[in-house]
């Protein structure tokens, strides 16, 4: 028994359990979300990250002693972000028709996602860092965290509210375009790409290709152009 | 084209990425500027494209499993967010509505007011 404990403790600190957890509990999450008809409220990344919360929990582990092994998954989000420019130069095709009222829309869109948070969150009294935080949650992961990092919030807060926003925005995305009467494909995939970023492609490409195409579009040029509108914006807010 | 030479070029552009940013001083993270870099090549030497399209499948259809390890930070993050809980929840709930409809409605109207000076 002693022996098994010996292991544990060797393994629990070792690089290999926080990589192994991470893809084992993403697998198990797919499997659920798949069983359960891609239902958003299902969504892998919420799913697995409950479920290791639990497990470290349980097993008492902290979070760093995790993420040492975790951070090989998270270094990757880099290369990810700069193979983001492949799917993106596939479908500039489609941009040549409306690139004009997109660019105005995602400017609007990006700018209102980020800075309602941003007010309302001020107005009940949040604290400095949570204010800060929420203002990229609307752009995808990678490019959240750079940005909340820049900006002088918590890349890892900014995470937690960019994962929340894309299951909201997905789940209210659809009921929303059903309330108020928008129909056409390509403003659904626009909407869905810069509020909900991957989350909100993901559930547009399940709806349809062309809205999921226009969803992928807009969530890769929101990711280039927020990072520049954002830090701008909150200059001129906060000076 | 082989996986090892495509990682490395994703890994060469962010690379340059990140020096430029470091450079300049700019307020952009830098796999954004590797991301702009990268399409700019991609359009003066278009038949590489197709040839990035295969290898990077798996990194970007697996996009979500990246942001896991950031997404479990939320357990340092507990006590912030039990104290500021009606703060965060009402602020990520009512920018999510609006940014949706701010977006589905200005594209509406610019299209509306482009097809009419079209006419």
């Amino acid at each position: 028994m002693k022996d098994y404990y010996e292991i544990w403790v060797y393994l629990s600190a070792s690089p290999l359990f926080g990589l192994t957890l991470t893809l084992v509990c993403y697998l198990i999450a797919l499997k659920i979300y798949r069983k359960g008809g891609g239902n958003p409220l299902l969504t892998p990344v919420a799913t697995s990250i409950v479920m290791i919360i639990l497990v470290l929990t349980l097993m008492d582990i902290p979070y760093y002693s995790y993420f040492s092994g975790a951070q090989f998954i998270h270094f990757l989000l880099g290369p990810a972000t700069v193979a983001l420019a492949i799917p993106l130069f596939f479908q500039l095709k489609k941009l040549k028709t409306v690139w004009l009222p997109m660019s105005v829309a995602l400017i609007c869109g990006i700018t209102v996602a980020g800075f309602s948070a941003y007010f309302i969150a001020q107005a009940l009294g949040a604290s400095h860092e949570t204010i800060l935080s929420l203002i990229p949650k609307s752009v995808t992961a990678p490019v959240a965290m750079g940005i909340s990092e820049q900006i002088g919030g918590l890349p890892t807060l900014t995470a937690v509210f960019v994962v929340i926003t894309g299951v909201l925005g997905a789940i209210m995305g659809v009921w929303l375009f059903k309330i108020f009467k928008i129909t056409d494909d390509d403003i659904k995939g626009v909407a869905m790409g810069v509020t909900a970023h991957g989350l909100g492609t993901a559930t547009s490409l399940q709806i349809n290709q062309q809205m999921g195409a226009f969803a992928g579009l807009a969530m890769a040029l929101s990711a280039s152009v927020s990072a520049f509108i954002l830090p701008f914006v909150l200059s001129l807010v906060s000076p | 084209m082989p996986f090892l030479n495509v990682i490395t070029i994703l890994l060469v552009y962010q690379l340059v990425g990140e020096l430029t940013v470091r450079e300049f001083d700019w307020p952009v993270p830098g796999p954004v500027i590797g991301m702009l870099l990268l399409l700019v090549t991609l359009l003066i030497k278009r038949p590489i494209a197709e040839q990035l399209v295969k290898p990077t499948e798996m990194l970007l259809s697996h996009f979500s499993l990246l942001f896991i390890p950031a997404g479990v930070g939320l357990m340092i993050h507990l006590t912030r967010l039990r104290d500021e809980w009606l703060a965060i929840t009402v602020a990520l709930l009512v920018s999510t509505v609006l940014g949706l409809l701010v977006t589905a409605w200005t594209m509406m109207l610019m299209t509306k007011l482009m097809n009419r000076s079209s006419k």
